[in-house]
């Protein structure tokens, strides 16, 4: 078994006076799927930026690829939420998969060829030729987040960090976009964190649950931490863990509940 | 007396030297103006301009050095006051008021010659020395090249700053670095056109520009060549035409750039849509 790609000892995060989470232990490995689960404002993004270099950890030691964080590392690859384009942005789809060859870089570009062989090649291989050329703001969400794998694979990651990647898209997008991100991981190990507010759509992929509530967290395999008892000891409330068929629903009958795994509230998650 | 009469004299050549720079940074400059929505930004600095060159003549005899201390100065005050989109809006407005006020009130002590005044707000570059055009031209290329270095993780922060800020972008930084690079461009085309139409040279060709690709480098390829023959073609005409103030007949040339570019637009999207995007989906956009 080779070395961790991201390790977390004992790593704690404040923002201010706030405890975002303490203590934190998290080793992950080739080719897992980590889900990061939670309700809003637990700190499932700002985990992302501590990866990434964006925020510095309070306590505790953190490795990218057995290194500290740093800005801009190129072991990583970042694929965000869909984002609404304005319909006259001037940036065709190609343009943003090039920003992940080279848009951090300074100065004019010089060998203009490979660059664009590459662009082409992973436009290609997320199946998005055909409207590599058209203006984004004019693309779907689906078509957006395939561009986005594109820009995001490009630099050949080493980890692949996922912030909410199927927020607002459509069923057949959840499921075309997964899978990307998924075939990613079979054929080359590239271990995925992704942070989502539904397991249900990912939970065929996920090999574990980082799941983040209030400072506190539990990491297993979905059988382990989507049960009553262990969600009800998290939230510190009771919380019922309900399966239907092979989707999980989190409900609880107090109203202090914030978001479940399962449902559909979409809110604004913490940065 | 025509073109080829003016063209013999020095002052001539070097003005449309000066104004062919000018219209390059503004021409490279405008296509961010318009992705970062930061028009008004422009049209707040380049009236801050005005009092920085009316201080600059009470002063020292020098609207040009004034403009651009007070450029610098705006940069600054929006840096720090409105690094949020939100709220920039807003703090521009509140500088800008303020700011005019101070240079109507410093125009009150001003008793020279009344054209020096009009040249600011319009601009005539012909009456700026040749000491001065060099400074110009100086300052032109090195925007230039400042805009060439961050050019694109300028275009991958203005386009998409959470991606950027992952990959390593310095978001923030390189939003203070293009607000005084814009300040500076702003006061430079002032010179040109004057500050109450330098808008005309700062984003009227970019916004043509944008109507006929969505290729940023192509963009701002004919951004610059529409900023550069409204400027140089502009001057060139007011030889010609000599009752015509010099800046209304590059307005005059920038603006028709622009009717005709939304003139064309439509038809250049329309075909763009037939070659790259897949039936089903141009169905699809149809709506």
């Amino acid at each position: 078994m080779s070395a961790p790609r991201v390790e977390l000892e004992h790593a704690t995060v404040r923002l201010g006076q706030r405890t975002l989470w303490s203590g934190l232990d998290l080793a992950v490995s080739d080719g897992e799927f980590i889900a990061v689960l939670g309700p809003n404002g637990t700190g499932k993004t700002t985990l992302l930026r501590v990866l990434l270099g964006l925020l510095p950890i309070s306590e505790g030691v953190v490795r990218v690829n057995g290194k500290p964080p740093t800005r801009g590392n190129p072991d990583l690859g970042y694929i965000p939420q869909q984002q609404a384009f304005d319909r006259d942005l001037p940036i065709r789809g190609r343009d943003l998969v090039r920003f992940g060859v080279d848009g951090h870089r300074w100065g004019i570009p010089l060998r203009r060829g490979a660059a664009n062989q590459r662009v082409d090649a992973a436009l290609e291989s997320v199946g998005a030729t055909a409207y590599a050329n058209a203006p984004i703001g004019l693309l779907s969400g689906g078509e957006q987040q395939r561009l986005r794998i594109a820009q995001a694979l490009l630099g050949e990651p080493k980890v692949l960090l996922c912030d909410e990647p199927l927020l607002a898209l459509d069923l057949a997008s959840q499921r075309a976009v997964t899978r990307l991100i998924d075939d990613r991981r079979r054929s080359a190990g590239t271990p995925v964190l992704f942070v989502t507010h539904e397991i249900n759509p990912v939970l065929p992929y996920v090999d574990r649950i980082l799941y983040l509530v209030r400072g506190r967290w539990a990491v297993g395999t979905p059988s382990e931490i989507l049960t009553s008892e262990r969600l009800s000891d998290l939230y510190g409330i009771e919380v019922d863990v309900v399966k239907v068929r092979d989707r999980y629903l989190v409900v609880s009958a107090e109203d202090e509940m914030p978001t479940e795994p399962g449902a559909h509230a979409h809110h604004d998650h913490a940065h | 007396m025509g073109i080829g009469f003016y063209l013999q004299f020095p002052f001539a050549q070097h003005s449309l030297e000066a104004a062919f720079l000018v219209a390059i940074s503004c021409g490279l400059i405008g296509p961010f103006v318009i992705t970062r929505t930061m028009s008004f930004a422009v049209h707040g600095a380049s009236e801050l301009a005005f009092t920085g060159a009316v201080a600059g003549l009470l002063v020292a005899d020098n609207p040009l050095t004034g403009a651009l201390v007070g450029a610098v100065v705006v940069a600054t005050l929006i840096g720090l006051l409105g690094q949020r989109a939100s709220e920039r809006d807003s703090t521009i407005g509140v500088i800008l008021a303020a700011g005019l006020g101070l240079g109507v009130f410093l125009l009150g002590y001003y008793h020279g010659y009344a054209s020096e005044a009009l040249n600011i707000l319009f601009g005539n570059i012909f009456g700026v020395s040749s000491s001065q055009l060099v400074l110009l031209g100086a300052l032109a290329v090195g925007v230039a090249i400042v805009l060439l270095v961050i050019w694109r993780p300028l275009l991958f922060a203005s386009i998409d700053p959470d991606v950027a800020r992952a990959s390593g972008v310095r978001v923030g930084l390189l939003g203070i670095v293009f607000l005084f690079v814009l300040a500076i461009t702003v006061t430079l085309a002032a010179q040109v056109v004057g500050t109450l139409l330098v808008l005309s040279l700062a984003i009227t060709p970019a916004a043509a520009a944008q109507r006929l690709s969505v290729n940023p480098v192509v963009i701002t390829a004919l951004s610059i060549l529409m900023a550069v023959i409204a400027a140089d073609g502009g001057l060139l005409l007011s030889f010609q035409f000599a009752s015509v103030k010099p800046s209304v007949l590059i307005v005059a040339i920038s603006f028709g750039f622009y009717v005709v570019a939304r003139v064309v637009g439509p038809f250049v999207a329309a075909a763009r849509r037939n070659r790259t995007v897949v039936p089903e989906l141009a169905e699809l956009h149809r709506g």
